[in-house]
């Protein structure tokens, strides 16, 4: 039985960190290269700590099931990356920045790592300028930045709308350099199977060689997952589409408590499904509610085009429900509404899964050229992909999974329930609560990798170097492969009719229905059924072509589904344990007279933390939230 | 629609590949290229037979993994676009549609349409990028960089290392991806102090891969799915000659 021990530095906010820093364990140079540490995944946390990792000396290898570290799905992010700098001279500080944190999250975070994380967000940025990254920047050579939803302040940096691209390229090239230096190794289309716990310490993994099947033993004295987040369980999200679980689940099946796994982000505008073949839902940026109109037609199941729907058959309901914030309502809310339409049989499109976001009266005001500046990216993506041209006819928009807010459980070192296994960027849960703010991903994700990690891991360490290099030729280690080429015959062997594919896409609907942007008991429950069932028929059923030692995509995705069809139940026992609304976590239950979100901090101001417990259910452990320093308050936005 | 799809199948790079010819219905003029292979693969896995293998992740045109000939063409036909962002709509019902992996000998096929593109790591290994750790960057706006100069540096910097214009190239030349990267620290002061040994090294190690030379054609930059211009070529010769 595990328990939980967060290891928050006593003392006022401010000094936590700097505290923490001086208490810290060291290791010298001189010993650095006799530890070896695994880090899996190469993102905007990944990157960054097996770089900085490598900088300070230690042995690094590094895993990602890519061709190459830079396609990372970090790749793909857009808007920007938040930092507490204060350029604009507009009243930002490190506090505020923690503060939008907090309060963005809906009080479900805790307040020491958000704290830290806004204390770091400036180092990020002159880091990546130092390295190359060309951020956006004023006429006078400065940096520039822009606003994002939910704050007063402009902070987020950024590079066009490829912010992701341009600070993962930037980490990359770090990575590169200690790859020359040697202090790194690089092995790509590796995809990790299993995790090796030895004496009670993570010690190494197990994995496959994606190219030749081979399965592989690598140790070292402490293991680190990188591995993004599970946005893609609902098959349809703005995710790159090989984007799994499978690292953080199998840490979750050798002892890693996971916490909040049904806190998922569902953003309101992507590109719609538009039809059944569709394997991905491109975003389209949140800035466009600026000036786009959201509107869905008065009279249900209206098959018209849009444009010949007259101005007073149109429902403008976001405006109607919402006066106050009318078109900029938040996220979740905004998605929350559109979901409410289309079940309601008022979608558009051929399928009924959609929204309209109309510009047609901001060109009208401020004409076609001034539009076409702000989105002119967007628009043209956005053609590429549907063929409309939003110039003459509204977009199409629906809402996508997105970020998952949930991962492994992590103390203030950001250290699993596993002695010497870490998670840092989306995989863990640490900094967002219930909610995440735009464009603070990759600030986390690289605060984790930069300047957290390194010196966690370090206390961490410490006592390590007296330990020799770890062989692999353990009966742990024996016993973790085993289990992993058990696994693959497994799939191999079902020989049924449905391709790995054809489950997700039926588990995709399961979660979206039941499990994703509201959520009810009698869906929880059926959900938790109907998983069950699709996890039966999926043993009997599944179809995988060829053999283990080939490349082999589909015994690839068949892994990754099949672990999907396990965490799937772990999120929706979760939503059904909290019988609250907070954040992107709605359940219909829980609201006020006027439909919003109503949090129970009485009997919900906890993190919810699952221990695995083999066969039987779940065990939940509760890491209370003690708000110190901030005062708890009910968010509104009318 | 109906497509008829000539692909080449090459069990591994061992192996010897083959044309294989596959009939396609219901192929919708909504999808993408990637999910008009991903409906092929469905199918025959559902008829017993082996799908075809290709690279392909964000399907939003940022990652690079995606990229095959499509009749001829390296991400097909329509300037500006990845295989993966390419629509069906630009083709007809009833069309014979040719697709191969790149044929470059620095890109060894590892499996049907899936190339080894790991010599272009080995370029960025070798000098692509600047030599400062995590705790040693001044504070960032200390050194001021001209707008001009930073948004250039952009335009260079947003290649997707698909390697579509070494696929393009009749040389197989890697000159448009290396003059990408040289051309976005070679506008950056914070990239200049090593601007020699970078460029130097970059080359050597392009010329390692057995990427072959660059004889003007062009036909990177009209294949790019970014739209990387040719003149940061000359900006890369310019560099190159500067740090002889
Ligand atoms: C469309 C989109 C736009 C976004 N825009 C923004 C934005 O503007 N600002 C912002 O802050 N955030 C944004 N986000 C969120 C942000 O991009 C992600 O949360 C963040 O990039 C995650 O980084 P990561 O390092 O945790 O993981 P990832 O980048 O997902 O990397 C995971 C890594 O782990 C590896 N891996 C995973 N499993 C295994 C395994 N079993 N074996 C081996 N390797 C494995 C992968 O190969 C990969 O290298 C956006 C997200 C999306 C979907
Ligand atoms: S230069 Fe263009 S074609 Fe070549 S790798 Fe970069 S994005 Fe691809
Ligand atoms: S799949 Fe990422 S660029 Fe095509």
């Amino acid at each position: 039985m595990i328990t939980l021990n967060s290891k928050i530095p006593d003392g006022p906010l401010e000094e936590k960190w700097t505290k923490y820093k001086k208490e810290a364990k060291l290791v010298n140079p001189a010993n650095k290269k006799k530890l070896d540490i695994i880090v899996v995944g190469t993102g905007i946390s990944g990157a960054p700590a097996a770089s900085s990792l490598g900088e300070l000396g230690y042995n690094v290898k590094v895993f990602c099931y890519q061709d190459t570290p830079r396609r990372a799905h970090s790749v793909a992010a857009q808007g920007g990356i938040n930092a507490a700098k204060n350029y604009k001279n507009d009243g930002d500080s490190v506090y505020r920045l923690f503060y939008d944190v907090i309060k963005g999250g809906d009080f479900r975070a805790r307040e020491a790592n958000v704290y830290r994380i806004a204390e770091v967000s400036n180092q990020i940025i002159d880091h990546f300028t130092a390295i190359g990254v060309p951020f956006a920047r004023e006429y006078g050579g400065t940096l520039t930045t822009r606003s994002f939803g939910g704050v007063q302040v402009s902070r987020t940096f950024y590079s066009s709308g490829q912010t992701g691209q341009q600070v993962l390229l930037g980490a990359y090239s770090s990575l590169n350099r200690q790859i020359k230096a040697g202090t790194v190794t690089m092995f790509p289309r590796r995809e990790m199977l299993d995790l090796v716990v030895i004496d009670g310490k993570a010690r190494g993994i197990i994995v496959r060689n994606l190219i030749t099947g081979e399965i592989e033993r690598h140790s070292a004295h402490a293991v680190v997952l990188a591995t993004g987040g599970y946005g893609t369980i609902y098959y349809l999200s703005t995710l790159a589409v090989n984007s799994n679980a499978s690292a953080a689940w199998k840490a979750y099946k050798r002892g890693a408590a996971f916490a909040n796994p049904s806190f998922v982000q569902i953003h309101p505008s992507s590109v719609p499904q538009m039809n059944e073949f569709q394997s991905k839902l491109t975003l389209m940026s949140e800035s466009l509610r600026n000036d786009g109109r959201v509107w869905v037609p008065k009279v249900r199941g209206d098959k018209r085009p849009a444009n010949e729907i007259p101005e007073e058959e149109r429902d403008y309901y976001l405006e109607r429900r919402y006066p106050a914030f009318g078109n900029l309502v938040p996220r979740d809310v905004a998605s929350r509404a559109a979901k409410e339409r289309c079940d309601a049989g008022y979608g558009v499109g051929p399928t009924g899964l959609a929204v309209n976001l109309d510009f047609r009266d901001a060109i009208k005001k401020q004409g076609k050229k001034a539009i076409e500046e702000k989105y002119g990216n967007l628009f043209e993506m956005y053609k590429d992909i549907t063929g409309i041209d939003s110039y003459e006819e509204p977009m199409r928009i629906y809402p996508a999974g997105h970020y998952t807010m949930g991962g492994l459980w992590v103390d203030y070192e950001l250290m699993t329930t596993i002695t010497g296994l870490f998670a840092i960027g989306e995989a863990n849960f640490s900094d967002h609560g219930a909610n995440r703010l735009g464009a603070s991903s990759l600030m986390q994700g690289a605060g984790d990798g930069y300047f957290i990690l390194p010196y966690t891991i370090s206390n961490y360490l410490a006592p390590e170097i007296k330990v020799p290099r770890i062989k692999t030729d353990t009966p742990e280690f024996q016993e973790a492969e085993e289990r992993a080429v058990e696994r693959i015959n497994r799939l191999l062997s079902v020989k049924g009719k449905q391709t790995a594919t054809d489950f997700h896409k039926k588990l995709g609907k399961i979660m979206w229905d039941h499990c994703g942007m509201t959520r009810n008991e009698a869906g929880l429950t059926q959900a938790l059924n109907l998983i069950r069932e699709l996890r039966e028929e999926f043993w009997k059923d599944l179809a995988v072509p060829g053999s283990a030692d080939e490349l082999n995509q589909e015994l690839e995705k068949a892994g990754r589904v099949a672990d999907f069809l396990e965490l799937a139940e772990l999120m929706v026992i979760d939503a059904l344990n909290r019988r609250e609304s907070c954040g992107a976590h709605f359940r219909e239950e829980s609201q006020t007279a006027d439909h919003e979100a109503q949090r129970n901090d009485d009997e919900f101001a906890y993190v919810a933390v699952w221990e695995y417990n083999n066969d039987q259910p779940p065990v939940l452990h509760r890491e209370e939230l003690k708000f110190e320093f901030v005062e708890l308050k009910q968010r509104s936005y009318k | 629609m109906k497509l008829k799809l000539k692909i080449w199948k090459q069990k591994n790079a061992a192996a010897k590949g083959r044309f294989e010819t596959y009939d396609l219905d219901g192929v919708a003029p909504e999808m993408s290229f990637v999910e008009m292979l991903a409906l092929l693969n469905q199918t025959l896995i559902q008829q017993g037979r082996e799908p075809v293998a290709f690279d392909h992740d964000c399907h939003e045109g940022i990652c690079g993994s995606c990229g095959m000939y499509i009749n001829g063409y390296p991400h097909g036909p329509v300037k500006g676009l990845t295989t993966c962002l390419l629509s069906m709509r630009h083709f007809k019902d009833g069309e014979t549609i040719v697709i191969e992996p790149w044929r470059a000998k620095p890109f060894p096929v590892v499996k049907d349409l899936i190339v080894d593109r790991s010599a272009l790591d080995k370029i960025q290994v070798a000098g692509g990028f600047i030599s400062v750790s995590a705790g040693a960057a001044p504070e960032a706006n200390a050194l001021p960089v001209r707008k001009h100069n930073s948004d250039l540096a952009f335009d260079s910097a947003v290649c997707i290392g698909c390697g579509a214009c070494v696929a393009a190239c009749k040389n197989a030349s890697a000159m448009l991806f290396v003059s990408a990267k040289i051309s976005q620290y070679a506008l950056l002061p914070q990239g200049r102090p090593e601007a020699k040994e970078r460029v130097r090294a970059m080359i050597a190690e392009m010329d390692k891969q057995g990427f072959g030379s660059c004889s003007n054609t062009g036909a990177c930059e009209s294949q790019c799915p970014k739209q990387i211009k040719l003149f940061n070529i000359a900006r890369l010769n310019r560099e190159y000659y500067k740090a002889l």
